[in-house]
């Protein structure tokens, strides 16, 4: 079964992690890395994706006079995805187990940052027969 | 790595020749994870060259010898390195010669093989891995591609799975007899598994996709044709025809679902249905029932009815009944109840569903709510088959699945609103 | 340059969308399958995947003793990723182009539903981040 786990931040979440050593970023990505790795030995990889900052997110509704009418106005509290996994598992407990792990990658001075990460199922493809 | 569409006659024959070729090379060198890797390498290296040179005049002793040579390679690299540089020489020499191709052993080499991709050791998703690269012959990528995961992901599922069949210890022989039963029904439940993943969605453009419905059908004959007696297995591969038979009709153009009452039934492959029963008139008789063959029953039944409404409920009833007896999977016991529905009346079939409300593997699931669903509507309550539908949708693990429980909820609520 | 279109929605909108009628639901699926097909033949399709009701979204967090710790309760306002595409466009845009096209696909009543669509830059397309 096909899971995303989505690991996401708010802008001013943001700004703090770009705030921290360089030590602790590359500690914390080295844990990030690891798991990717981990997964892939374990055969339950399927995708890992990073997003740019949220800096760079624009909301787009509809089209008026032929062009995209783009907003990049959001409100403090707002969610930004800032990256996620697909993996295939046999259980949703291992799902969340997986989940857990990202959860504890370390924040500044090495301290688990217990940053939360949704799991979700997939809906994409077609099932059994009928 | 990108390979060029490979010319399809070739690609057949290798497909066809890779179990060929591997039991030899195990045999004679008695390691079966290195074995694969010399056989794929040995594939790979005809698929580059054959379409330039021409198929040799003897394709299987060609990949033999060059999977023997790998593997002599391999061999030689690891004596280097414990350093025994003498006898090095003389094994490196010994094992250059070439290797019998009748290297017969009396047993059908590729049930053996059969039987260790489907070790109950293996994970289900390994056997699966394995079984499609050793014995279907499939390329790594292929079967990546059928399940939608990275190549790198299925290549170490493939190497994990020969991991445990090495620590297992399984020989390379087949089953004794006293396990000869329990070992085929894991062989026929993994291409079970492999049968029901073949239903998946459109695949990327470059690699070739291996369709896993008709490569376990494929596979399925192939035990057939070793073991013609076995009424199970001749079960098993009925009921993929006879499952298979109505592909065709399954999903509309936008991709959506179309229940079995609803299909188009002009477009059910008839050839496909004449074999499955065929099967099933040589099986049944025989007398040792099991739960494969009364599947495939039930799906006669259903495919011999020439529309909807001929469809003889009652020895589906019957057939339900005497299947629940063998085995307790609660998607019998939800068929079962669809089949009292329609014998009985829905009450009847809401009924037993109540009995189902308490059983944790349907609990958390779309199905019991989507039957209970359709049976609040047939019965007329179409208030409450409305929310159920709709629950159903929610929990629904697919889009199809989704959409069409949704289009359900839909339908009915337009209804009401034009009777009120 | 790879960019992901998502599209999200909060639990109320969910569920009125449980409520669309039949037409609506047909429009909106025939829309959403051609919409990929289109993707897919002007070359910039990457991937595109469908995700689970919210109802059964969990948060986890690592627990102290290493088990992780699941929630299943979230805020009204929250917002849930319904689905995503990622697509490779040679600037951004074009990837607005690209989710105006999306966003004005039909909703209730086959009105545009004019969706917002968020849009972001998928990392290892873009040389400077401004980290």
């Amino acid at each position: 079964m096909k899971y995303i786990l989505l690991m996401s931040g708010t802008k001013p979440g943001v700004q703090s992690y770009v705030a921290w050593t360089q030590q602790d970023r590359d500690a914390h990505m080295a844990v990030l890395q690891n798991i990717t790795r981990e997964l892939t030995t374990s055969g339950e990889f399927v995708a890992t994706q990073g997003l740019a900052s949220p800096q760079e997110a624009k909301v787009v509704r509809g089209e008026r006079g032929g062009m995209p009418v783009t907003d990049g106005v959001f409100p403090e509290s707002k969610e930004f995805l800032l990256g996620y996994w697909i993996v295939d598992v046999g259980t949703p407990e291992r799902a969340c187990a997986i989940a857990g792990r990202i959860s504890t990658a370390p924040g500044p001075g090495g301290v688990p940052t217990n940053m939360p990460i949704e799991v979700r199922a997939f809906a994409s493809h077609p099932e059994r027969k009928a | 790595m990108m390979v060029d569409r490979l010319d399809a006659p070739i690609e057949h024959l290798l497909r066809e020749l890779a179990p060929q070729v591997l039991s030899p090379v195990v045999r004679r060198f008695r390691d079966f994870g290195a074995a694969e890797d010399a056989v794929q390498e040995a594939l790979i290296a005809a698929a580059a060259q054959w379409p330039r040179d021409g198929v040799p005049a003897n394709p299987r002793g060609w990949l033999i010898q060059v999977a023997s040579r790998r593997m002599a390679d391999h061999i030689r690299s690891e004596i280097a390195r414990r350093r025994r540089e003498e006898a090095a020489a003389e094994e490196a020499e010994r094992l250059a010669l070439p290797v019998e191709e009748a290297t017969e052993s009396g047993e059908d080499d590729m049930l053996v093989l059969l039987f260790m991709c489907c070790h109950p050791a293996l994970t289900p998703a390994s056997a699966i891995a394995l079984t499609l690269r050793a014995v279907g012959g499939l390329t790594t990528a292929e079967i990546a591609n059928a399940f939608l995961v990275p190549e790198a992901t299925m290549a170490q599922r493939i190497s994990r799975a020969k991991q445990s069949i090495k620590e297992s210890g399984v020989p390379f022989h087949l089953p004794t007899a006293e396990d000869r039963a329990q070992r085929l029904r894991a062989v026929l439940h993994v291409l079970y598994l492999i049968f029901n993943e073949g239903y998946v969605s459109s695949a990327g453009p470059q690699l070739r996709r291996a369709d896993l419905s008709d490569e376990a059908i494929r596979l399925a004959r192939i035990v057939y044709s070793r073991q013609p007696e076995d009424t199970e297995v001749a079960g098993l591969l009925a009921l993929m025809l006879l499952t298979d038979a109505r592909r065709a009709a399954r999903t509309g153009p936008n991709g959506e679902l179309i229940p079995l009452a609803q299909q188009n039934r002009a477009l059910w492959d008839r050839q496909q249905i004449a074999e499955g029963i065929a099967l099933l008139s040589t099986a049944l008789p025989k007398g040792s029932v099991g739960p494969y063959q009364l599947q495939a029953a039930i799906a006669a039944v259903h495919d011999e009815a020439a529309r909807n409404e001929d469809t003889d409920w009652p020895q589906i009833l019957a057939l339900y009944e005497l299947l629940q007896r063998m085995s307790d999977n609660p998607m019998i016991v939800l068929n079962h109840a669809i089949a009292v529905a329609m014998v009985h009346g829905p009450e009847k079939g809401l009924e037993l569903l109540r009995a189902l409300d308490s059983d944790p593997r349907l609990a958390k699931g779309h199905r019991l709510e989507a039957v209970r669903a359709h049976l609040l509507e047939r019965a007329g309550d179409h208030e409450a088959a409305i929310l159920h539908y709709r629950n159903a949708a929610i929990h629904a693990t697919s889009l199809p699945e989704r959409n069409y429980l949704m289009l359900q909820a839909a339908k009915l609520s337009e209804m009401r609103s034009t009777d009120s | 340059m790879k960019f992901i279109l998502m599209m999200n929605a909060r639990k109320a909108d969910w569920d009125e969308y449980a409520k669309w009628s039949k037409e609506d639901l047909q429009r909106n699926v025939a829309f959403m399958r051609a919409f990929s097909k289109e993707l897919k033949d002007s070359g910039v399709f990457v991937a595109t995947e469908a995700l689970g009701w919210p109802s059964e979204a969990k948060i986890v967090r690592a627990g102290s003793n290493g088990e992780p710790i699941t929630d299943g309760v979230f805020p009204e306002s929250k917002e849930f990723l319904a689905g995503y595409w990622i697509v490779d466009a040679e600037s951004p845009e074009e990837a607005y182009k690209i989710a105006a096209r999306v966003s004005a696909g039909p909703g209730r009543g086959g009105e545009s539903g004019n969706m917002p669509i968020e849009v972001r830059p998928v990392l290892g397309s873009h040389a400077d981040l401004g980290l």
